[in-house]
Parts: structure tokens; sequence; C-alpha cells
């Protein structure tokens, strides 16, 4: 858990958990901006504590909520089901073992209306604060705290070097790197924590470098959802 | 240069530079976050006025919680004020603790204070003392400060979740925040605000975490209500002359060092203490599971 001031006097948020209610509504607002756009179609496979406690902690109107764009302090949480129902948007719930993992975990199956499909695997760790695990079977890590650009790219030499020259260009500090392979000379990851917020024109610049499969941009900070 | 991880840094930081306590937690967070003084005032004040609409809410409505174990207490406690035993003050913390805790477990907006699950303490103990010592807004911002710096110090040196460390991580840590809140609305020095918050702390040591059906209702709500009154008496218990013998940051480390040493069962898991009665049991098992994979 984070240690400024207003992560102990706060977050302002809807009750009664800041584990099984605000952790969980951040954990679907990262998987709703993996997904680009509010999937038509969501499956919410929930481990240990959420599996056990989730109806008396709204835990499952809190994910819903997330995926449909609600901050863990909208009131209107309270009643995202109906929200999704009137939307034409399908959620299922289910118990899953998950294995080793923090109690308070989630892994979230969306479909788009357009038929692709993503997945995001996240944990709730305390006091709103939030870990992501895996991104569409990208195991990787990253807390949702900055705003963030994910990628999926060929494994090969420049391509870090264009993104953060084009994030420099923008005047945009880097807070923290990761780089990832999967496979060699095929398939790297990267995990661009930044100070700044990546515009869209950024974002499409940074997908027109050589090598840039794919890129998200996750920012879920907005209108003090958290801090 | 104004950072601190530790209660005798604060102390040290105070006497330094010739300042209040919320002068030097405000100090150390324009330093770490970038923001003014202004700005952090103004965001202060802000989550003040989010505490007061819950308060409010809490006390004017008979509420009933999302797992049906609590609500409408606060109203109760507040109508009943007035003859109270303990006081008119100390029932009023009271009651506006529960309040918060009932408009949270009813899916309402709360401000964690440190956590959802303690998050009447501090707004119940303030609000109380604002009504019947005419502070003002700013007073009231600034014992906001003292007890958000002493909270930062315990998450650094020790938790404030109940799954790591107990209720004594939760509602023990809002309690020494709020006595120590509470002991700077009296005037009291920065050596006093820590005995405070030193004597509040101890006095819940060792505290369990054990929802009901994994609930934060039973016995949550009334935790809240009994940290609220212990914030006050060691308040006032530093305030007439009386020093913890026990200095805040070692009282932060025995907090670290139990929570260290407690069981999973007594850790938010719902398999410990009230959690496992009879009576709690019969309630977990009559709610709906949630269909397997």
């Amino acid at each position: 858990m984070s240690s400024g001031i207003f992560d102990i006097i706060g977050p302002i948020m809807v009750g009664p958990s800041s584990s099984h209610t605000a952790g969980a509504a951040r954990i679907a607002a990262v998987a709703r901006q993996v997904s680009g756009s509010t999937p038509v179609q969501v499956e919410f496979y929930l481990h240990g504590s959420f599996a056990e406690t989730y109806r008396g902690h709204g835990t499952d109107q809190a994910l819903v909520g997330g995926i449909l764009g609600l901050s863990p302090h909208n009131k209107d949480l309270a009643r995202s089901m109906e929200m999704a129902r009137k939307a034409g948007i399908k959620t299922e719930f289910h118990r899953i073992d998950l294995g080793d993992v923090h109690p308070n975990t989630v892994k979230i199956v969306m479909r788009s209306s357009d038929g692709s499909q993503s997945m995001v695997v996240g944990s709730s760790v305390g006091g709103g604060a939030i870990t992501i695990h895996s991104v569409n079977q990208v195991r990787l890590e990253f807390t949702g705290e900055h705003p963030t650009l994910l990628t999926l790219h060929q494994d090969r030499p420049g391509v870090l070097a264009s993104v953060t020259g084009a994030l420099a260009e923008h005047n945009i500090n880097i807070a923290f790197l990761k780089v990832l392979r999967q496979v060699r000379g095929i398939e790297a990851s990267m995990v661009v924590e930044t100070d700044g917020e990546i515009s869209e024109v950024l974002l499409d610049q940074i997908r027109q470098v050589p090598g840039i499969r794919k890129a998200h941009y996750i920012n879920i900070n907005r209108d003090e959802m958290r801090g | 240069m104004f950072s601190y991880t530790k209660g005798s840094d604060l102390i040290n930081l105070c006497h330094s530079y010739d300042l209040t306590l919320p002068q030097v937690i405000i100090q150390a967070d324009k330093e770490e976050s970038g923001l003014t003084e202004d700005e952090i005032k103004m965001k202060m004040s802000n989550r003040l006025e989010v505490m007061r609409t819950s308060m409010t809410i809490g006390i004017e409505q008979n509420l009933t919680s999302k797992g049906g174990l609590i609500g409408g207490n606060a109203p109760k406690l507040y109508a009943y004020a007035g003859q109270a035993r303990s006081g008119l003050t100390m029932a009023k913390a009271v009651a506006y603790a529960l309040a918060v805790t009932e408009v949270s477990a009813s899916m309402g907006i709360i401000v964690a204070t440190p956590t959802a699950g303690s998050s009447g303490i501090l707004p119940g103990v303030l609000r109380a003392l604002e009504e019947d010592y005419s502070h003002t807004q700013d007073d009231i911002v600034d014992a906001l400060l003292v007890a958000a710096g002493l909270g930062r110090i315990i998450s650094i040196n020790a938790t404030l979740a109940g799954a790591e460390g107990g209720c004594q991580a939760e509602c023990g840590s809002a309690s020494a925040m709020a006595a120590a809140a509470a002991a700077h609305l009296a005037g009291g020095t920065p050596e006093q605000c820590l005995h405070a918050a030193a004597m509040a702390l101890k006095g819940l040591l060792g505290l369990i975490c054990d929802p009901v059906g994994g609930l934060v209702e039973v016995p949550c709500s009334k935790r809240n209500a009994t940290a609220a009154a212990n914030a006050l008496i060691c308040a006032d218990m530093a305030m007439a002359g009386i020093q913890s013998f026990i200095p805040f940051d070692e009282v932060v480390e025995a907090m670290r060092s139990v929570a260290d040493a407690m069981p999973a069962k007594f850790r938010e898991t719902a398999r410990g203490g009230c959690a496992a009665t009879p009576t709690a049991r019969d309630f977990a098992t009559a709610l709906p599971p949630l269909p397997p994979n």
C-alpha cells in the first residue's frame, strides 16, 4: 500500500470494502481499457476471498461498474447490474482456483462487438490498491497508479528506443519501465509507467513505430479515481 | 528535507523548524506530491465534505446493510445521546462513527480513513468535537492532516490492512489517528498528540479481524464505535498530562510484530473469533454460493 497522506485519508469510495469493492472496480476499469471499448460479454472468474464473500461486499457490482467505466466513488456502482442489462452487456460470474495467487484475485474475460477477445488477471491487495498480473495471456505486473503504456512488439533492436524517444519528444517522464521477452526475435512486451498522461496523438505515433503490434493505454486515475 | 517515517522524526521536525504537526505534515507532502499548500488543504477539505455527507445520511436514514446484519443503529444512539451516561460529545462521536459504517455497508459513498472497514472512527470523533467545541473548518483540516501523518507512519512501519494485521491494523490505527487529531484540536503539543496515539493503539493491540460471513458489518460497525470512544478518552488522558510509557514508534513496531505472529484465521478470513461462533456460522451457510467454473 502506498503511503501518501491521501492514501491514508482516502480514497473516496463506495463501500463497504476498499479491497473487495474499490479494488475490484479498479481491476475492472483496467480490463475495460484493455478491451478498448465497453465489451458486449464479460465473464468474471473469482478466486479465494473474492469468490467466498463477493455478494456481501458488492464485488460483483463493483466489477460490472468498472467494466461500464464507473469510478470506485460513483454512487451508480450499486445499480451497475441493471445498467449493464439495459446496455445489452452479458455478464457471468464463476468460481475458480487460480492456484498460489493473492486471495482477492479475479480473471476477467471480455468479448467485444467485433468478436475480439481480451483477458485481464488482477489482485486487490489492500486499501483499494491493485496489481495486474496478466493481460491477454502475457504475464506482466503493474499497479495502475500511473498512466501505463502496454505494448506487444517484435523482439528486435530499436523498438524500445523509438517508444521512449516518442515519450521524450512529448516531454513525458518514465517512472517505471519493464521489458519482457516472450519469444526471442519474435515477440516481447513492454510496461511503461509514466508521470504524465499519454495523448491520443502520441499513442497513435507509438502504434506507428516499426515492430509495434499492439499498444494499450491504461489510465484509471482520471477524475480522482484513487488519489 | 521534511521527510519522515517515524513519530520521532515528526517531533524533531516540529522543534527544528518551530512548526506545528500539521505544518510539518503539509511541508512533507508538498515535497512528495508536488502539490501546493492550498491544493493539499483544498483536497483535504473535499474529503471532509464527503465525510460530513456520509455522517448526515447515516444519522438521518434507517439504512439496511447489503448483508442485512446492520443498519439503523446510528439514529438510535443519536436520539439517545442527550441521556448518554458517557456524555453528549462521546455519544455523538460514537453515533457518527456508526453512521459512516452503516452508509459504507449499504454501498454509500465514504472516505476510507484509513480503510473502509474503519471509516467511522476519525470522522465521528472530529465532527462531535467540531460541534461541541466550535472548531473552525481550518482546525478540522489541520486535525485531519495530523491523523494522516500518523496513519502514514503506521502504514510505513506496520500495516493498515486487516488481512495482514487484523483489526488492530484497521480500527487500532484509525483510533490512534483520531486520538492524535483530537489531542491536536484540544491544543495539545506534538508530544501529547503522539502519547494519545500511542495509548489508543496500545488499547486495541492484538485485536483480531473476524468479520461474520466475511462481510464488513459484524463486528466491524460496533468496533468503530468503541474505537472512537477509545480515541477520545486517550486524547483526554494525554491532555491531562498522562504519558504513554511505551513511545508511539515502539507501539507501532509492537503492532507489526503481533501482526506477523497472528494466525491467518484472525486476519479477515472469517474463520476465527466472532466469525466462527454458531450464530455467525448459521448466517454464513445461508449466504448464496457462487456457481463453480
